[in-house]
Formats: structure tokens, C-alpha cells, sequence
């Protein structure tokens, strides 16, 4: 199986949970986020249930010398509490309270069509623009490595 | 604020069987492809030149969203298109601009931070994910007390 294919299957299968999870409508994400009146809890399930499986088999997948279909495991070393990463959180989870929308579900939203994704998703894009080319300019870009860069894909 | 506490349209079973869903995807790119699930991340690889190489896995993936979202009409009853909050476009650019902006900046999202973070018992991923529920709590509640619901 190719990556392409791969990242498919899997992206699909990430956006057949949001929906099923309920994360895909911004009502009920706004009624988890409003703990104040009236409060829907159920998105803490949706974590519970992904944390169980994820917290089973990454330990498990990790003891493996390398993936199936790569050379290597990339994750994220980094462990220092910076600003920026505070702050950013903080942001993000302002505008994910005004819209209901996160990254995933706001891109299986406009799968579906649905007008708010429509609006949300070009705003999103240029957010991330605005700050890859301000704040961002002089951070190294997370990820891959260069010599990965086209492998098999 | 909290006179009127309630538990409302609380869906446990679903909310759950999804949750374990979307863990099953996130662990199938680390198993398969030793990666995060991350979804900000993969959509800011567009940003990202110097990974070109890994833009074609990385819009499989989105695409794999989109495809989810265009049939959920066929498997998930009349699917989510006509789903919806009451919100102006101006709040909808809002949003978009402070979680595309905010996301890059704090390294993620609920993906990449509240589950695959999380699971690994990653610091950073800890403090961004109680920042933003945080956040996304506080900001709830104004918008409830201060405008009603609606933006």
C-alpha cells in the first residue's frame, strides 16, 4: 500500500469518527464548550474513547523498529514550555468556541457542504499564513526531515 | 452564570464509539506511517516548502476528510450538511483567522495535542490542551452570558 493511499484510508477513517462523534456539528462542540447553562458533556467521551485506543497501541506500535510504511517514526521531541505555544493554544480555542469548528471536522464540514465550513476554512488557511510569514518566519517548519521528502510517496 | 445547570443532549454511546474511531485513524498513520495525526499540521504543510516531499500523504489525508464529509449523507443518516450554529460571516472569519493563526502558533490542535499529544504524555501537548479547552471554555460562556448565544 502506498502512503497515498495510506493517508486515505486513514483521513477518511478520522472523519467517519468526528462524525459519528458528533464533532463534526458546531452546536453540539458549542454546547460542550458552554459549561455554564445547559451543558452537553459528550465530547469528553469522544477523548476518553480515542485516548483508550491511542494510549493502548502507541506504546504497543512503538517498540516496533520501524512502520510499515515508512523508514522511521517522526514524532514530535520537543518538551519546553514556551509562550507561543500557550498563547496559540488560547487563540485557537477562542476561535474553536465562536465557530464550533476545529481543523478536522471544519474540513469534513465542507466536504458535506455545509455554508459555515465554506466561510471558516479559506479564514483558517490565511490564519495559518499569517503566522508562518509574521511570527512563524524564523521557526523551523515541524516535521519531516528533507530525506524522507518523496520517498515511495 | 450556573443557576440554570443542566445536562442536556448528552449522547454517550456515540460520542464514545466515535471517539474510539478516530483513535483507530490516528494509530493507523502511526503505525503505517510512524506520524501524528496531527490535522492542523498537515493542513499548514502547504506552508511548509522545504516538506514538499510530503505534501501528496498530506493532502490524501485531508481528501480522506472531505470524502467522509460528502458521504456522510449515505451512513450517517441524512448527513451534516444542513448541521449549523448561529453565526454571522464576519464571526465565522473570526474564528477561522484565530484557530488557523492560533493552531500554527501553539504547535496544534485537538488532534494533534488533545489525542495523539496526550496519549504520549507529551508536556507541551498537556499545557496546550488545557490552554484551549481552557480557552474554549471561558469564551463559551461570554458568548452565552454577554450576546445571548449568537454572534
Amino acid at each position: 500500500m502506498s502512503r497515498i493511499a495510506s493517508s486515505f484510508f486513514a483521513g477518511l477513517l478520522f472523519g467517519i469518527g468526528l462524525v459519528l462523534a458528533g464533532m463534526a456539528d458546531p452546536t453540539k462542540v458549542f454546547g460542550f464548550l458552554n459549561v455554564t447553562a445547559a451543558w452537553d458533556p459528550s465530547l469528553a467521551l469522544v477523548m476518553g474513547g480515542a485516548l483508550l485506543v491511542y494510549g493502548i497501541g502507541y506504546p504497543l506500535v512503538r517498540e516496533w523498529e520501524q512502520p510499515l510504511l515508512a523508514e522511521s517514526f517522526c514524532v514530535p521531541e520537543r518538551s519546553e514550555i514556551t509562550g507561543n505555544l500557550a498563547v496559540g493554544a488560547a487563540l485557537f480555542g477562542a476561535g474553536w468556541a465562536i465557530a464550533g469548528f476545529c481543523p478536522g471536522p471544519v474540513i469534513v464540514a465542507l466536504g458535506a457542504g455545509m455554508d459555515a465550513a465554506v466561510t471558516f476554512v479559506p479564514a483558517m488557511f490565511v490564519g495559518m499564513g499569517l503566522y508562518r510569514f509574521t511570527l512563524g518566519r524564523n521557526v523551523e517548519p515541524a516535521g519531516p526531515a528533507p530525506r524522507e521528502a518523496g520517498v515511495d510517496a | 452564570m450556573f443557576e440554570s445547570f443542566e445536562i442536556v443532549n448528552f449522547t454517550p454511546v456515540s460520542a464514545f464509539v466515535g471517539g474510539l474511531v478516530i483513535g483507530l485513524a490516528a494509530l493507523w498513520m502511526m503505525l503505517a506511517q510512524g506520524r501524528i495525526a496531527g490535522i492542523s499540521g498537515l493542513c499548514a504543510g502547504v506552508f511548509q516548502p522545504r516538506a514538499a516531499g510530503n505534501l501528496p500523504w498530506q493532502l490524501a489525508f485531508l481528501f480522506g476528510l472531505l470524502v467522509a464529509g460528502a458521504s456522510s449523507g449515505l451512513w450517517a443518516g441524512e448527513g451534516i450538511s444542513s448541521y449549523g450554529l448561529s453565526r454571522s460571516q464576519p464571526a465565522l472569519i473570526v474564528a477561522g483567522l484565530l484557530v488557523g493563526f492560533g493552531t500554527r502558533m501553539g504547535s496544534g490542535c485537538t488532534s494533534g495535542h488533545g489525542i495523539c499529544g496526550l496519549a504520549r504524555l507529551s508536556p507541551r501537548s498537556m499545557v496546550a490542551t488545557g490552554v484551549f479547552m481552557t480557552s474554549g471554555f471561558v469564551v463559551a460562556s461570554l458568548i452565552t452570558n454577554l450576546s445571548g448565544g449568537a454572534l
